[in-house]
Formats: C-alpha cells, structure tokens, sequence
C-alpha cells in the first residue's frame, strides 16, 4: 500500500501501564511526534502516572514474572521461577536502563525534559491522581496541568489517540 | 536520486531529497535549502548549529536531538525555536549531510 500525501499533524498518546517498556513506548512516540513537526500531548494515567511521579518516574521496572517475551542475555528462555527471586527484577530493570543509555535513550525524567523543551503538552489524569493520593508537588515539576478525561478528549481534538 | 538546480547549481539529491554528496555543499546551498523548508533567513546561531552538524558527522558521530541539546550550542528548545517543524531532520538536510537514522 502507498504512503499517504497526508501529513499527520497532531497525536495524543495515553500512557495508562507503569512499567519500563509501557512508559518508554509512550515517550518514544511522543518525543517522535515533535521530531517530525507533529503536535503532541502525553496523557498518563492509572499506572501509567509513576512516570510522572517523582519518587518513581526514574526507577520504572520491566517485569520478570507474566512477560512471556523475556529472554535471558543471549535469547535462551528465562525461566520464570527465577522472575520471583528478590533482587532479579531490579537487576533486570538496571540492564535494560543500562542498554537504553548505551543507545542514547534518555531516562525518564530527561525524557519528559526533553518533550517540554519540544512544546509537547504533559498531562496526568485527575481521577487516577485522586485515586492514588497523589499531590502537585510529588509529579513531575513541568507537566502542564492534572486534566479530566474530557479535557483529554477536548485537547485531543483533531489529532490521532494513541493508547499504549 | 535526483537532480535538482539550487543556487544557480544543478547538484544530486538522494530519495529523501539530502545531498547526495557533502562536496556539493556551499552556504549558498544552505541558504536556498533553508528557504524551501521555510526558513528565511539563516542567523549566526543557525551557522553555529550547522558547523556543530557537520563537524559531528565528520567524525562518524550519530546524531540526536538529545546529543545536540547537550552540544553547549543550543539547548533544545531553541533548536526547535530555530529549525521549525522537524529540527533534526531540517538541520540535517541544510548542513548537507546524510538523513539521521535514529528514533529518539
């Protein structure tokens, strides 16, 4: 099939799950978005908002239990009884972060720097914030605003949704 | 690839409209680049940026919005402020030097 002529101009991606490759697959995609000109707004909720939350946002975890699609270094199978161990979920997450930094891919929080210095629009959701308890000052210092999923829809307008 | 006259020059670009040799380029080049993707005028702060460019790809360096943020020549807003609509790849194209491949 062709490429279509037209350009995308505007996406709006929902971050809604808290672990590494969740979040990372929301910020590469909305980072791109500003890279190729496209306007773009970030909306993370439930889970999601860890990486907007202070103490978290820069310790996110990849799971060793329930991911099928982890391997060992190497690709031999990962067996999930050694998921459960303490310490090998966060050794794990350590080498994945590891092995973004070696690709120039930013940590979280520079992520979210660098799609505010890119005119990306950062959002959390305010259900999920009253629900986890959360205040202003415990999320990232430059999201733009806590908005309802109406708001969402209404900054959303015109564009593509994205839900990751 | 293609062939196209600029500046007075008919040079060859390659399927995404680069230069396909970086012998071609000339501020001349640049400048005439720059107005078809909507810049007028080139400033002393959008040479340093395209001197930065080339010098880092001479050196076999990958380039990155990330990298050029922390070039200590623009920050990236300002690269942004200065190459509209698609920094990288606008800086790229009138610095005369490949398409990054990169996707962050």
């Amino acid at each position: 099939m062709a490429e279509s002529k037209e350009k995308i101009k505007k996406v709006s991606v929902i971050c809604a799950k808290g672990s590494l490759e969740d979040v990372y697959a929301a910020l590469v995609m909305t980072n791109g978005a500003r890279m190729e000109g496209i306007e773009a707004n970030i909306f993370f909720t439930f889970f999601g908002l860890d990486a907007i939350t202070k103490k978290k946002m820069n310790k996110l975890h990849t799971a060793t239990v329930g991911n099928p699609a982890m391997a060992m270094p190497g690709g031999l199978p990962f067996p999930t009884i050694l998921g459960v161990l303490p310490g090998v979920e966060a050794g794990v997450s350590a080498m994945m972060r590891k092995g973004m930094d070696d690709l120039d891919i930013p940590p979280v929080e520079e992520f979210l720097d660098m799609i505010n210095a890119a005119g990306g629009k950062i959002y959390g959701c305010k259900l999920a914030v009253d629900m986890f308890k959360l205040k202003r000052e415990d999320m990232y210092d430059d999201m733009d605003s806590i908005i309802t999923i109406g708001e969402f829809y209404e900054k959303a307008a015109g564009g593509q949704i994205i839900f990751t | 690839m293609s062939q196209k006259e600029i500046a007075g020059v008919t040079i060859d670009f390659d399927e995404s409209g680069y230069l396909s040799k970086f012998e071609d380029w000339s501020k001349e080049i640049a400048t005439a680049l720059a107005k078809e993707n909507g810049i007028d005028e080139l400033t002393l702060k959008h040479w340093e940026v395209i001197e930065y460019i080339q010098k880092e790809v001479q050196n076999g360096a990958a380039l990155s919005i990330r990298k050029i943020g922390k070039s200590g020549v623009v920050d990236i807003k300002e690269f942004y402020n200065l190459f509209p609509d698609g920094p990288l790849k606008k800086a790229t194209l009138i610095s005369g030097v490949p398409k990054p491949s990169g996707c962050v």
